[in-house]
Parts: C-alpha cells; structure tokens; sequence
C-alpha cells in the first residue's frame, strides 16, 4: 500500500496464477462482510504487463463503500478476492503502434499510465502525448514518474482546473480545442485515442476530438461517474 | 465461500428492495454513463430505424413515421455489468413485438446495430413478449445522446450493454453472431441474475 497523490492509494497484490494483462484493463475486486454481505467494484489495473506485481490505484470516494475500505481499512498482509483482467477494447500494447494521444481526468490516468509503462518497460520510443486535468497540483497522481516520461519521448502536459501553484507554467483551464491541437497530434497522423476520467470530461473531450477531424472509430473511451464506489 | 475482508461491514443502503437487485450490484441514484467511443451526433431528418436481415421484405422508418407508433410508457429496473442498478426507471418507446407484428420471419436471432458502429446480439425469444422496446424517451423527456438518444434499445431484463445505444435497426438472423462486447470478453447473454457477466461466467 502507498499514498499516491491527495486522495488515493496504490495497492500493489500478490496474485498467484495471474493470467497476465493488457495495458488499459481493469480488475473487480469483491469484498465480503462477516455476514455474507458484498460489495464489487471494478478497478485500473495501473501496472504494466511486464511488472513483477500487479498494482491497483484507487481513488478515495468520501461518499464511497469499497474504495472507502481499500483506502482506510485495507492493510499490507489482507487477502482481496480479484477477478481478472477484463475488458478487450480499452487496451494498447507496442504492437498496435502510434502515435499514441492519451487524454485523461483525474484517476482517469491509471489506465493511461499502465500503457506507458508498458512502453517504457518495452524500450519503445512510438509518438506519445499525454494530456491530463486535475483539479490541483497536489491531485495528481504519478506525478514524479510522469515528470521523468520526457526523457523517454512522452510529450507530458497538465491542465489545472482549480487552481494552479504560483510560478505555474501549465494550462489552468478546461479542455479546450485550442489546447487539443497544441497537444497534438493532428487527425491526419490517425493517432490512436484514449480517453479516460469522469463522464462529463470525456464526453467533452471526446466530442472536441471528433470535431477537431479525428476518426470516432480511433477514439476510445472510458467514463466513469462519482457513484464509482 | 467467498473469504470474510477483514473489518468490511459495508454500506447497505437503506429503503431498498433487495429481492430487486441482483447479486453484485448496487443500487444508484443517478444514472451513470458507459459508451466505448465518442457519442454520435445523427439528427432526427436522416434517423430511419429498420429491421432488415432475414425476412420477406425490410422495413425502415423515419423518425416521425416512428414516434408516430403507437408508443408505450414503461417502469423497470436497470442493471450495468459495471455493477450498478437503477430502480424504476420511466422510458417511453416502442415495443419491438409492435415493430415484429407483421413481419414472416423464421429468424431466432437478432443483431441490433447503431450509430458508432457498435452491435449487440439477443435470441429472438429475449425481445419478444414484452420484454424489450426501442426507446426514445426517459422520465418524459425526449432521450439525452449521451445516454443513447435520439433512440436506444432497451431489453432491461439483461445487462445493460445489451440495450444498445444510437440504436438504428435489428437485423434478423438464423444464426448467433456475437457483437461488440461479446466478442471482447462479456458474455453472450447477461442475464445480471445470473451473474452472467463474462466469457468464464
């Protein structure tokens, strides 16, 4: 367990028999009271394929029930019941090639920063911008690591939307097509799309990258909404 | 048996009908959104909606040929493989027995197909009898694109993946053809009592 970030943690499991994952797949966990009584959510996975341990970042929901527990209660040592890895569609491996445009807000990041670890731990060097939101400076997770991103040719660029730190030399407003085509890269490169973080986001994003001129079928989404548990 | 997690109690919600919630899910307030790509943007003059594949003759509707059917108002509950239920749900569309009526068909599959590109594959038997519609509105009000609008199918007894969004027409077929998520990993009927979620399920 580490803290990652202002309101989350990385969970870092031992699975025996892991089957193994694609970048960008998640994982239900389920949890069981004494009665009986459970609760099932599902998670990013946030480690590469080729990372020895499998690790999970969870976001603290104040109004959550399992996130709740992983955060507060679980500790080093607990057993977790996991299924997995699901979901063949919001995936990316080196083999599928680039250029790589990776958009996300808030924990939306997880799924992104398994495929570029998953490129880092592969050596490639395929066009990659990541674009993240986040509230502020201290709600970003994978901060050092995505720092260290551009020695390994990973554009890496933060729009704060509730406030920046003085000196900030980031964007501090919303998405904005403006901003989209400053990231790059343009539609006719076909880079391949991956939009992940809360549903209004991700539906404004994705609507701007349509309307900028990218092909729907290359843009690949993954909403989630505040009742994510 | 599923191992106790130590110092789990959980959060039961209170008032809620548990005998309506199948095993895994809980039950939401709002209504979440989950699409696998960019939301289609159709307006209503070049919306048709048509049952194709394996009949005598197709059949296609405009969108006001359409609304003009004799429409039903419906309350069910609502169950996403992501784990979340909705209780009683209001929609208003049209029954797909109402779009069958007097189709000939010896078909005992369909695939719906939508806006995006996205399929979804059913026995002819789940969305007959009442138990599936093309909906075009929800709560009374006419259906958000982002929860699948102008129309979406709505088979609420399965999964909600099942209940294709930007719907545009069902094509009938003699033979099982499984779409989008079923060929990526979610299994080929959802029947959320069941717990029919994926392949291994």
């Amino acid at each position: 367990m580490r803290p990652e970030a202002a309101r989350a943690k990385t969970i870092v499991v031992e699975v025996p028999d892991w089957p193994g994952h694609l970048a960008g797949q998640h994982v239900d966990v389920r949890l069981t009271a004494e009665d009986g009584y459970q609760a099932e959510r599902s998670y990013s996975i946030a480690s590469a394929p080729e990372d020895e341990s499998l690790a999970l970042t969870v976001e603290r929901i104040d109004d959550g029930e399992v996130s709740l527990y992983l955060c507060d209660e679980l500790r080093a040592g607990d057993e977790l019941e996991l299924r997995g890895p699901i979901g063949g569609y919001f995936t990316w491996q080196v083999a599928d090639g680039g250029p790589l445009l990776l958009l996300a807000g808030g924990s939306g990041v997880v799924p992104l920063a398994a495929m570029l670890r998953h490129r880092t731990a592969r050596g490639s060097r395929v066009d990659t911008r990541l674009l993240l939101s986040a509230g502020s400076w201290d709600d970003l997770l994978y901060r050092d690591e995505l720092g260290r991103l551009g020695r390994d040719g990973v554009a890496v660029h933060y729009t704060l939307t509730r406030g920046a730190p003085p000196h900030w030399s980031g964007w501090s407003r919303r998405v904005d097509a403006e901003m989209l085509r400053e990231v790059g890269p343009g539609p006719r490169t076909q880079p391949r799309v991956f939009v992940c973080g809360p549903t209004p986001l991700v539906e404004h994003v994705a609507n701007l990258l349509v309307g900028l001129g990218h092909d729907p079928r290359l843009v690949k989404t993954e909403r989630f909404g505040p009742t994510g548990g | 048996m599923a191992p106790v997690s130590r110092g789990f109690r959980g959060r039961r919600r209170q008032g809620v009908d548990a005998s309506r919630v199948p095993p895994g899910q809980y039950v939401v307030d709002d209504f979440p959104v989950l699409s696998a790509g960019p939301t289609p943007q159709t307006g209503l003059d070049d919306w048709t909606f048509t049952i194709g594949g394996s009949l005598d003759e197709e059949r296609t509707w405009s969108w006001e040929q359409f609304v003009a059917l004799p429409g039903e108002t419906f309350t069910v509950d609502i169950h996403c493989v992501t784990k979340w239920s909705k209780l009683g749900t209001i929609w208003t569309g049209v029954s797909v027995d109402r779009l069958l009526e007097d189709v000939d068909t010896a078909a005992e599959f369909v695939s719906a197909f939508c806006d995006g590109g996205y399929t979804t594959n059913l026995p002819l038997e789940d969305v007959t009898d009442g138990q599936a519609w093309i909906a075009y509105a929800f709560d009374g009000e006419p259906l958000e694109a982002e929860h699948g609008g102008p129309a979406r199918l709505l088979v609420p007894h399965l999964y909600l993946w099942k209940s294709a969004k930007w719907v545009r027409g069902l094509t009938l077929l003699d033979h099982d053809e499984p779409g989008f998520w079923e060929t990526l990993g979610y299994h080929n009927r959802g029947d959320p009592w069941n717990e029919e979620r994926y392949w291994s399920d």
